[in-house]
């Protein structure tokens, strides 16, 4: 067996073993998958009116599906920004798995027995990205039900579907790294919660213009700026390319670091029970 | 520089070091187990045992010192001593959430033994360690025996050629215990070698066929279970009388042994059943009556006192083991 076709076989054995946690254990997705609903539904009908009616004219043209035109239009608007944010707090989850898993006896074992080195890893990380794209559906039903409303064709769903499944890929590498680096559970659970606050300091909620000068280029420059409006322009039309390009680079390049990062910690770890 | 690999050597360790912090657990210790034999390592808590076995298995490093397992070593080539070994730690190593098939068929599939073979060895190691009816419950609804059995049930999933047994019966009931020691001496039949660590003078006595004790992070004694138990004076029977006349004439008939006037007691050194039977034929022999007896055989704490001078828990030892 080559050490290609091993990595896979490993790596499919470790992510079936993870499923399998999940289809046990319904109630963590459906948890993960709460959070990005109730923010959905807090900032469409909390804020959706006021926020929409700022927007003026910046989302697609509003007034379909609910009875509020602003609150149409923050709708439209902030979708995008909803479902990265939810590929974000999903991610949160596979730092405390990780975390979690490291403290059992079974990863000991793992760890004398002759099997590709990344697997156990890879089988968290492709596990939660499969969640996050079950979760993402659930919150775009949720969505689609209250009354977002989109021209996209097959093809730009299709792609918008691929540019969150490789963001998620992404952040999920952060959040495993972070999960393995943190000396608790406890800390797992912290750590990567700048996660879930970036989505905010974006163009996810408001447009960056009516942002003050600093937090204006953070927000014009940091990764989930340029994913938001990649799925903004494929959903609404918008244009997409540099946003695209933006986005790919920021997701590949954090999947590697964070990938090299996890996998040496993983390696360099003391054994997790005590002597 | 030799490299031979001395193939009668499963496993060979040479002045292994490893501390944690300031705390020296391993201090120039050595060891060599023959192939195809059983080899205790024995000593009290915080002795280093799991230390030792956490370096030859590939899971922490030495920080001096040379192991090699089948030949290879750990530190240089661990991947080739991973293909070789089993491991079943004193800390449960099977997956909670899972069944206890579950387990198995994730091991299957970890050493690629392919569905069928793989199916084959599940259900004949759910069989051999009686945990069929139990096969599709979650492990963490299993008690403390049938981890056990399974733990090592998943050991041997991918036939190891070496398994390390780090404290196989503690906190296992008197009859888990047994159905344990049968299942390892099993083992061997097949050819493996088994490196098992143990509190318990009767376990490394049940079992091995040599045994290193561990004191302090150093190899204090390392024998047969006879070399060892030769050492230790504390194996004796202590015969009770009911009159004084009774303990003398059995103190003349039985030499060496000590008299207790006061007691009406004489204490006979060796508890063996040879031993045993000789002295009881001696007594049937010359008549004499004896109230009833006591048997002492030695325990760890006799080979302790014996090899160390120190009793095996000593206060400076609590004081490094408490967190």
């Amino acid at each position: 067996m080559t050490s290609l076709t091993r990595t896979l076989a490993d790596s499919a054995t470790m992510l079936r073993r993870n499923l399998k946690y999940q289809l046990r254990y319904p109630s963590l997705t459906l948890m993960l998958a709460g959070l990005p609903i109730v923010f959905l539904l807090l900032f469409v009908y909390v804020f959706g009116g006021q926020l929409g009616a700022g927007l003026g004219g910046h989302g697609a043209a509003g007034g379909h599906g609910t009875a509020h035109p602003d609150r149409g239009a923050y709708l439209d608007y902030v979708v995008p920004g909803i479902l990265v944010m939810t590929v974000a707090s999903v991610a949160l989850g596979t730092a405390i798995s990780v975390a979690t898993d490291m403290t059992t006896g079974i990863i000991d074992r793992l760890r004398t027995m002759a099997i590709a080195r990344a697997a156990v890893l890879t089988g968290h990380v492709l596990g939660s990205v499969l969640q996050t794209l079950v979760i993402l559906v659930l919150v775009t039903g949720v969505s689609l039900a209250i009354g977002f409303r989109t021209s996209a064709s097959p093809l730009q769903w299709l792609a918008a579907a691929g540019a969150l499944a490789l963001f998620a890929f992404a952040l999920i590498w952060l959040s495993a790294a972070l999960g393995l680096a943190a000396r608790s559970v406890e800390t797992a659970s912290n750590t990567p919660m700048f996660l879930t606050l970036l989505p905010f300091l974006s163009s996810g909620f408001v447009p960056t213009a009516s942002m003050p000068a600093g937090l204006r280029q953070f927000a014009a420059y940091q990764p989930f700026t340029p994913v938001i409006q990649t799925i903004r322009g494929l959903l609404a039309g918008g244009p997409v390319g540099a946003h695209a390009v933006a986005a790919i680079a920021w997701s590949a390049g954090i999947a590697l670091v964070s990938y090299v990062w996890a996998v040496r910690l993983y390696n360099r770890r003391r054994a997790a029970t005590p002597n | 520089m030799t490299t031979t690999n001395r193939a009668a050597e499963a496993i060979s360790a040479r002045g292994v070091r490893k501390s944690f912090g300031k705390h020296l657990v391993l201090d120039d210790a050595s060891l060599a187990v023959a192939d195809g034999t059983i080899f205790a390592l024995l000593g009290p808590n915080g002795a280093g045992k799991t230390t030792m076995v956490r370096i030859a298995s590939t899971l922490i490093r030495a920080d001096a010192g040379e192991v090699r397992v089948g030949g290879h070593d750990v530190a240089a080539d661990p991947d080739a001593v991973r293909a070789l070994i089993g491991v079943t730690g004193q800390f449960s190593a099977v997956d909670n959430y899972l069944t206890g098939e579950e387990n198995l068929r994730l091991m299957a599939d970890l050493r690629h033994l392919g569905r069928r073979a793989g199916r084959a060895r599940i259900a004949e190691l759910l069989e051999r360690f009686d945990l069929t009816d139990a096969a599709r419950k979650p492990a963490s609804a299993y008690s403390g025996g049938m981890r056990r059995r399974l733990d090592l049930a998943m050991t041997l999933v991918g036939d190891p050629a070496v398994i390390f047994l780090d404290e196989p019966t503690t906190g296992l009931d008197p009859r888990s215990r047994r159905t344990m020691w049968q299942i390892i001496r099993e083992l061997v039949t097949d050819g493996v070698t088994i490196f098992l660590t143990t509190q318990y003078l009767e376990e490394a006595d049940q079992l091995a066929d040599r045994i290193a004790v561990l004191d302090h992070g150093r190899i204090v004694a390392e024998g047969t279970p006879a070399e060892l138990k030769s050492r230790v004076p504390g194996g004796h029977v202590t015969l009770h009388f009911a009159e004084p006349r009774a303990l003398r004439s059995a103190a003349g008939v039985l030499g060496g042994a000590t008299p207790d006037a006061d007691q009406l007691t004489l204490q006979v050194p060796g508890a063996s059943v040879a031993s045993l039977r000789r002295m009881l034929n001696s007594l049937g022999d010359s008549g004499i009556d004896v109230e009833h007896l006591s048997v002492h055989t030695p325990d760890l704490d006799d080979v302790f006192f014996a090899v160390t001078g120190h009793a095996t828990a000593d206060p400076a030892e609590q004081e490094a083991l408490a967190p």
